[in-house]
């Protein structure tokens, strides 16, 4: 079970979440605007990297907020978590950190 | 039995404490700190079992959890009654006390003389893969032939026939610092570790006692005093600290992802005077910042004919018995080895008074000092010699021996009369839960095993897990492994331990000169996996170890292979000629040993399994007669039959009374959200496809709501209670993931929006009352509200009170009826329901259930969301276009809706089905085709959704989603029956016309 830190509420365990998918896939503001073909993709392409992956998680049975995290997919190490509307972390910056 | 074989003195059992455990009916004699399988031997029985396949006879092979062969059923509480006994438990982990009953398995009619031995003639049928050659074919032959043949011939033990009675316990704990292991490197470890009191450790070791490899040792010293003083020391200081949790009897055996382990502990099965009521086990589930793995080594078997024969054992577990349960399993040993460490076993086997010869694979130039040591004690040992078999018969009698050349060649053969061996071909570190935790192994030829290398969690193996042997090697690196896991904070106490005696010489399989077709040396002795297989396998093409595993099941038994993976690996690789490391290894799963289903299911079974929501109107309904039937995590009452009754003549009456009277519903479990900020009607404008701008407050209306690809995602009736406050209902299974669907948007697309979403579904109790008299039932009651059809019209809704209890009131319906749906808060649900239903009983009101409901709200054709819809359906599609707000510029789902496969012709469209014969009631789920008589496969143009018998259209009514089926109406097609095909024709989907005061505005 994977360890997960709500960054309200700090280390709880997965079953405390739920996943939302993939982060940073901003819903258009004008839709209409949209061309059938990058609706489509702002509906179903992901990027499913092997490695860091930036997804949206909900602290659904503790604070109820959404967040995003980097985890990493082959060792599913979460390398940070981060409030909504806040940047991707650049990875390089936090491995120098630690 | 007495205990012939009881030395007279000495081991780590209290005398004082006698106890008797019934074995196959007769009554065994041992002490407090026996095992079963110490009781066994020192009783003079080693034949404890038949084997898989061949129904071999099969002793006892190890001391501990590896052990794969002395496999017995045990009633662990033969005095409470049936369903304590379990199967498969092993002998040598079976802590003897006081009121056990166990028996050996897998033969019949006995032990010793056992019909199914015939397999073992038979052998050549059962070769490798001999499941998936023999029973290929006839297939049908599978269910009646040959499955009940091998249940009957090959198998284990039996498997409960009851439910298990005990109960187990569940535990959560987090630790700076989990030591797996009690053995030197791990009590080292924990000293180290929680020298600083502010770290919590908890230190877990399977056995009854810690120690680990030192219980069976009486001659090791550290810092010049017997091995077993320092361990008590150990165990003395850990206990003397409030930061450490010893845990006996616990084992270590599943490593998930950021250490979270899981560990079981045994915590009444060893007493005799558990309390009733006590948890026969209890699970931990540990999360532990660091961990140190010092989980031991297994010690290989050697590979010859007849190496199964009871009586031959593995060497360190010989001298457990003989040292720790003070047990001589016999009186004339001979040790087979290419490893050191078995001369201790011959030492101190020969100082306890049996007879001892050694015969060693090794040439005398590649031992060590314990060949010296050996002769020194006047042993005879032979080295360079192999053995070619074992001879006996339920034990073993003698080995035949022979000296190897030096060309490989088999020298004169020797007879040795014996009544136990003492095997080993060296050891194997257990890299299990290293392996669990996803960490990589590695090959060190210099020991022949895969060691731990690069870790992935914050982990850390000690000790003989990672390939040291040497005791003061052993401890040297517990103390450093405690102290990394802390940080390097404690400094590692130097002891000084005497030497042991390491190193062996690897051989897969004894050299022989017997013809390998006709001989059966064991490598997997659970699963009766024989050297001729595993080559017959190879030479089949199976080549990854992985296959090889599968196709002969080799490392497949409860044991997992805990001594067999490695002679299994190094013999493939032998034969194809790779190194080991080309060949890999394979995955090690959890758990490491078997863990019974009660320890994991913990408290979770019976009503604990899933908690059952109850509605606040559940008691009355239980007490009225109501059949329930579960929607979600609620309880529902489907159906209230008088005397007499079956489903569907209650249902005919409850459908009927509904149109004709009035009926009573329990609607509580509807999902309601409130929706409040200055910006909610913006949000619901955002959320639902409806435009809500127009909805005045008191106002109610259907809202619709669709996921971003334009699919309907949920429904229900909203109510605008005031300019900034809405009531929105949800499905009764939608609750949860709606309010999850607002929130999302909310926090992560909108946060600009000002609203708060609170789920109130538990807050209120929500009585419908449904019918023509629903009005004349109700107005007694109400005060601050007129019920007026003016006043209080279809679709709005009104805040007063009702018995005197604050209500929101709503004029809506679900049946096409005159209708009311009575909001009051959960805790005056039970007496509000009452009082109306009391009162309506001079009006006729009845009682109904969600299989009425449902048939309802068919006749005037409402969809449910999740029986109407899949997920791929438009509003279009199931006939909602109307509320679908073609004005507002975006919500969600909007832009997906003119996606050109949502607007393509010949989607499928929600329509009614009315079968020729009207009393036919189709299936919720046939399929629908046009033509029965084309060929297979057919094209399935649509399938049914909904489907009732109609008390009030008097017929047969459905439902159903059928490709452009609006353009289709009036069309016969053929819905698929249990026989075949049933002919209907498709119609709208209403099917009942309400009369007088209707609903529908
Ligand atoms: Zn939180």
């Amino acid at each position: 079970m994977l360890l997960i830190r709500c960054p309200y509420c700090g280390e709880r365990p997965e079953t405390e979440f739920h996943c939302g998918g993939e982060a940073h896939i901003a819903r258009p503001d004008t839709p209409a605007d949209i061309s059938d073909a990058d609706w489509g993709s702002f509906l179903y392409t992901r990027t499913n990297p092997k490695g860091l992956h930036a997804e949206r998680w909900l602290h659904a049975h503790g604070c109820g907020r959404w967040f995003n995290a980097l985890r990493d997919t082959v060792s599913d190490a979460f390398v940070t978590t981060y409030e909504m509307g806040t940047p991707r972390p650049d990875p390089i910056s936090e491995t120098a950190k630690a | 039995m007495s205990q012939p074989f009881r030395r007279a003195s000495g081991g780590r059992i209290d005398r004082n404490r006698p106890l008797t455990v019934s074995f196959n009916g007769k009554t065994l004699e041992g002490f407090a700190g026996d095992t079963v399988a110490s009781m066994l031997l020192a009783s003079g029985q080693h034949l404890a079992g038949r084997s898989f396949k061949y129904h071999r006879p099969r002793g006892i092979l190890s001391h501990g959890s590896d052990e794969p062969s002395a496999l017995l059923s045990v009633d662990w509480r033969h005095d409470r009654g049936p369903g304590y006994r379990d199967p498969n438990n092993r002998a040598s982990v079976v802590e003897a006390r006081d009121g056990l009953v166990v028996k050996t398995q897998n033969h019949w009619p006995s032990l010793a003389l056992d019909i199914g031995a015939v397999n073992d003639l038979l052998s050549p049928i059962f070769v490798a893969g001999f499941y998936y050659k023999t029973f290929m074919w006839p297939k049908r032959f599978w269910d009646k032939v040959y499955e009940p043949i091998i249940r009957k011939a090959a198998g284990l033990g039996e498997a409960p026939e009851y439910p298990d009675p005990d109960h187990y316990a569940n535990r959560h704990a987090h630790a700076d610092v989990l030591i797996v292991g009690a053995g030197p490197a791990g009590l080292a470890a924990a000293l180290t570790a929680s020298a600083d009191a502010s770290k919590r450790v908890i230190l877990a070791d399977e056995g009854a006692e810690p120690g680990g490899a030192l219980l069976n040792d009486l001659t090791s010293t550290i810092d010049g005093q017997p091995a077993m003083d320092w361990v008590e020391d150990a165990v003395a200081t850990l206990d003397g600290r409030e930061n450490v949790i010893l845990l006996p009897r616990t084992t270590g055996f599943g490593y998930y992802n950021h250490n979270h382990v899981c560990l079981v502990e045994r915590v009444s099965d060893h007493r005799a005077d558990a309390p009733e009521g006590l948890a026969r086990e209890r699970l931990w589930q540990v999360r532990a910042r660091q961990v140190v793995l010092a989980t031991g080594s297994h010690e290989r078997p050697l590979v010859f004919e007849n190496n199964d024969k009871p009586g031959v054992m593995l060497a360190e577990s010989l001298r457990a018995y003989v040292n720790r349960w003070a047990v001589l399993p016999g009186d004339a040993l001979i040790v087979v080895t290419a490893a050191a460490s078995a001369y201790r076993t011959a030492l101190d086997a020969k100082a306890a008074g049996m007879r001892v010869e050694i015969v060693d694979i090794r040439l005398g130039a590649d031992c060590g000092p314990e060949l010296a040591a050996a002769r020194d004690a006047g042993i005879t040992v032979r080295t360079g010699h192999t053995v070619i078999r074992a001879l006996g018969g339920n034990r073993v009698g003698a080995l035949v021996v022979a000296p190897i050349g030096t060309d490989g060649s088999i020298g004169p053969k020797l007879t040795l009369d014996c009544d136990c061996v003492a095997m080993s071909g060296g050891w194997t570190p257990s890299v299990h839960l290293f392996s669990q935790s996803r960490g990589k192994l590695a090959f060190d030829t210099e020991i022949d095993a895969f060691v731990p290398d690069k870790s992935v969690q914050a982990e850390r193996s000690a000790g003989a897990c990672r390939g040291l042997y040497d005791l003061g090697a052993v401890l040297a690196d517990g103390f450093a492994a405690g102290s990394d896991a802390i940080g390097g904070a404690a400094s590692p106490q130097p002891v000084e331990a005497s030497a042991a005696f390491t190193g062996f010489q690897p051989v897969r399989v004894l050299p022989s000169d017997a013809d390998p077709s006709r001989i059966k040396a064991f490598v997997d002795f659970q699963n009766d996996v024989t050297v001729k297989d595993i080559k017959l396998a190879v030479r089949e093409g199976f080549e990854s170890i992985e296959h090889v595993k599968r196709y002969t099941t080799t490392g497949m038994a409860t044991d997992q292979g805990k001594t067999s993976n490695m002679n299994a690996l190094g013999l493939v690789a032998g034969i194809l000629n790779r190194p080991i490391p080309a060949v890999g290894t394979t995955t090690f799963r959890p758990p490491y040993t078997p863990v019974s289903f009660g320890a994991l299911i913990g408290p979770a079974r019976n009503e604990l399994f899933d908690p059952v929501r109850k509605t606040p109107i559940d008691g009355w309904a239980a007490q009225n007669g109501a059949v329930f039937e579960p929607v979600g995590l609620w309880r529902r009452a489907r159906y209230f039959p008088q005397a007499g009754e079956d489903m569907q003549a209650a249902l005919a009456r409850e459908t009927k009374a509904v149109r004709s009277t009035v009926g009573i519903f329990d609607a509580s479990t509807l999902g309601k959200i409130e929706v409040v900020g200055p910006d909610a009607a913006e949000f619901m404008n955002r959320i639902y496809t409806n435009a809500w701008n127009k909805l005045k407050t008191g106002g109610c209306r259907y809202g619709l709501m669709l996921r971003e690809d334009g699919f309907v995602y949920d429904d229900g009736v909203v109510a605008r209670l005031a300019e900034n406050r809405f009531h929105v209902t949800t499905t009764t299974g939608g609750a949860p993931r709606v309010l999850r669907h607002m929130e999302d948007y909310l926090q992560t697309e909108w946060p600009d929006l000002d609203v708060f979403l609170t789920s109130i579904t538990e807050q209120w109790a929500v009585i419908a009352l449904q019918g023509p008299k629903a009005r004349d039932v109700l107005e007694p009651f109400v005060s601050e509200i007129e019920l007026s059809e003016t006043a209080f019209p279809h679709m709005t809704v009104k805040t007063g009170s009702v018995c005197g209890v604050p209500c929101r009131l709503f004029r809506v319906s679900f049946t096409g009826e005159l209708g009311y749906e009575v909001n009051v808060p959960a805790d005056y649900g039970e007496a509000v329901w009452t009082t109306l239903f009391n009162a309506g009983q001079k009006h006729g009101i009845t009682p109904y259930g969600t299989e009425a409901m449902h048939v309802l709200r068919a006749e005037v054709g409402y969809i449910v969301v999740g029986q109407e819809t899949d997920g791929t359906a438009t509003p279009d599609d199931v006939g909602l276009s109307g509320l679908v707000s073609k004005v507002k510029p975006d919500f969600v789902g909007k832009r997906s809706l003119s996606r050109p496969d949502m607007v393509a012709a010949g989607r499928r469209q929600l329509v009614g089905l009315l079968t020729k014969d009207p009393n036919e009631v189709l299936d919720e789920g046939a399929q629908v085709v046009k033509d029965p008589g084309q060929p297979i496969p057919m094209k399935m143009i649509g399938h049914v959704t909904s489907s009732y018998r109609s008390e009030n259209c008097g017929r047969s009514i459905a439902m159903a989603m059928i490709d452009d089926g609006r353009a289709r109406i009036g069309e016969t097609v053929f819905a698929t029956t249990p026989t075949g095909f049933t002919e209907a024709v498709i119609a709208p989907a209403v099917f009942y016309e309400v009369k007088g005061e209707t609903a529908d505005a």
